[in-house]
């Protein structure tokens, strides 16, 4: 089920030239979608791919951009979302740093498409090295003629910049994003209007993640209607997984869509499976937000069908027994792990990252970490576990953002699947004192 | 995240006389040009990384106003931005700021014994500085490299699938070059460009 679209020719030394990447048919797409098509038609292939958004809410990206306002005369931008900061998540990183033309030519096609004339990407302050990639990358583009005036003399004209945040989760979300890159704070803005109306600067605005920007040269090569018969259902195309966590073999795999979770866990062509030959436990299937699930819900659905890395497969069973592909940051928790300590861990994560707008969010996250600190110390107590229960419901949905549900599913889920660890620390806080995660031992110098 | 800044001397002037380079202002007026015409606030986090970089690893006071001025906003939209983003320092650090990534994937992956070893070594707690100025030790959410879990950076580096034999080599390498750049490391400047 190997397929590669974005990560194609991935191995190619120097495929992150511009003239490497030209000899194994990089930017053939710009020539069909600039001369022989309309944005239109170039939009309508997105939508006959059913290309959906890759950075985590799985929206149709065709459908997003016929969103954007055509009529109102302002500017139009397309921005790209690099700010990936998911806890799980690393592939966007990966594909800018090997092959950033792949994301270039799909921008410029989609900008096209969208009628843009200046569009950006975002990438996160943490990635300094990614910015240094990414601006070489466009420099060979625009001395090659394909950014900037008359793009390969069809009259269409394109400004890229890179944008470089500063350490903030929240500017992932696309309107926090947006702020941040009017030189603000990243908090988010109520919807609507949503950035299709009014983004960046107050005019009509798309945000597309980077691994689904990728997508858009291929489709524009090979046709909407072959990219969807890739995949399975409504979940077509590829995925790059980022697997990490207690595996044998962590990274970024792309993937047909449709792949069993069992195999992508054991395959030796994926994960390879559970480190030191350990028991698998758990799975956060889609980066830290998305609900944890034990073994036996991660490879099968509660009616005993196996699970498969699908939009679909993954959330089946709603919240009660299934979760989410999200944006494909697969942590994979052995036998040993301690979900009490991750869930305070994350619920630590979701605290320090709330922009503070929302005080359900701004105070619910900080009682969270409060109250599973306490368990985890030793100090809980059994009516702790329903005040978390009772503190995320009313964080999630109560929110401008997200980020609120994103900190209360973990939470919410951990208990709801794994009670049993939260009763055992608070009804054993002698024996939970020595649990730690990781075990690093100095290697001995003398053997 | 409030206790830190209010102690912090943010509303505290030095009166020091601050300035970029002639090149450097070239490079950011360049940065400004990638915005539409009366939008170079949107060049405010760029900027502030420059000058972080440049005017002695954190920003202060003085730092901020010079920044303001630059773009032609108040200073308080500065300063708002400064205190939002963790990647501004408000508070001097050494000249190796060593950040460790200690979220979920890189916790259950041994990042807690890394952060444990770092402590016991620099002799300093997390959040401090060592007094020979050299290393300050911050904890940080998720640097984007689970796949390499644990992981720390160091200034602009990343170092990847750490033990604590590396954590050894790492820093005994950074000390032995106290005032070397390494060729790799690029400056804000060169890669913003």
């Amino acid at each position: 089920m190997e397929r590669k679209i974005v990560l194609e020719h991935i191995d190619v030394e120097g495929i992150q030239h511009l003239d490497v990447y030209r000899q194994h048919g990089g930017y053939l797409s710009l020539k069909k979608a600039l001369k022989s098509m309309t944005p239109d038609e170039v939009v309508t292939e997105v939508k006959t791919a059913g290309l959906r958004g890759r950075g985590g809410a799985g929206f149709p990206t065709g459908m997003k951009w016929s969103f954007i306002d055509k009529k109102s005369g302002n500017p139009r931008y397309l921005i790209c979302n690099a700010d990936e900061s998911e806890p799980g998540t690393f592939k966007d990183r990966y594909l800018m740093q090997h092959i950033p033309h792949r994301l270039i030519e799909g921008m410029i096609c989609a900008a096209y498409a969208l009628g843009a004339n200046k569009a950006y990407i975002y990438v996160r302050g943490e990635f300094k090295a990614v910015i240094g990639i990414l601006n070489t990358a466009i420099k060979e583009a625009y001395a090659a003629g394909l950014l900037g005036k008359n793009i390969l003399g069809s009259g269409f004209d394109l400004d890229l910049h890179v944008h470089s945040g500063a350490g903030a989760y929240i500017c992932g979300e696309e309107t926090a994003l947006i702020e941040s890159l009017e030189g603000k704070r990243g908090n988010p803005r109520l919807k609507p209007p949503f950035p299709a109306i009014k983004g960046l600067y107050q005019c009509p605005t798309v945000v597309n993640n980077v691994e689904t920007l990728a997508n858009i040269g291929w489709i524009v090569n090979n046709g909407g209607e072959e990219y969807a018969k890739i995949g399975i259902g409504r979940s077509t195309g590829t995925k790059l997984i980022s697997a990490c966590g207690n595996i044998n073999k962590p990274g970024v795999y792309e993937i047909e869509l449709g792949l069993p979770v069992h195999e992508f866990i054991y395959s030796n062509d994926y994960c390879g499976g559970i480190k030191g030959g350990k028991e698998l436990k758990a799975v956060v299937p889609g980066g830290s937000s998305v609900p944890i699930l034990p073994k036996e819900l991660i490879l099968k659905t509660i009616e005993g069908v196996d699970r498969l890395m699908s939009y679909e497969s993954l959330s089946e069973g709603g919240f009660i027994s299934g979760s989410m592909l999200g944006s494909g940051g697969f942590i994979v928790f052995d036998e040993d792990a301690c979900i009490v300590r991750n869930t305070y861990n994350f619920s630590r994560f979701y605290h320090h990252e709330s922009c503070g707008q929302c005080s359900p969010c701004r105070e619910g996250t900080s009682w969270m970490e409060s109250v599973l600190h306490r368990i985890e110390n030793g100090q809980g107590k059994t009516k702790d576990i329903d005040l978390l229960v009772s503190i995320a419901s009313k964080i999630e949905g109560n929110t401008i953002c997200p980020l609120g549900d994103a900190a209360s599913w973990p939470v919410a889920a951990a208990i709801r699947h794994f009670r049993h660890e939260f009763e055992f620390h608070v009804n054993h806080p002698e024996l939970i004192k020595n649990i730690k995660h990781g075990n690093l031992e100095k290697l001995d110098v003398k053997n | 995240m409030s206790e830190k800044h209010f102690k912090h001397k943010l509303y505290v002037k030095e009166n020091k006389a601050v300035a970029f380079s002639p090149t450097t202002l070239e490079k950011i007026n360049t940065i400004i040009s990638h915005y539409p015409e009366g939008q170079q606030k949107s060049a405010l986090i760029p900027v502030l990384h420059i000058a972080q970089e440049e005017m002695g690893g954190s920003l202060n006071v003085d730092i901020m106003e010079y920044v303001a001025s630059l773009l032609s906003i108040t200073p308080i939209e500065v300063f708002e931005v400064a205190t939002f983003y963790s990647q501004f320092y408000l508070e001097p650090v050494g000249k190796y700021v060593i950040e460790v990534c200690q979220t979920g994937p890189c916790a259950i992956c041994g990042g807690e014994d890394i952060m444990a070893y770092l402590e016991e070594k620099l002799e300093i707690k997390v959040g401090e500085t060592t007094s020979d100025g050299l290393f300050s030790l911050k904890a940080v959410e998720c640097l984007g490299a689970c796949g390499s879990a644990p992981v720390m950076q160091v200034n602009t580096e990343f170092y990847e699938f750490l033990d604590l034999t590396k954590i050894d080599t790492i820093l005994a390498e950074l000390r032995s070059k106290k005032e070397l750049k390494k060729p790799e490391e690029q400056t804000w400047k060169e890669r913003l460009s």
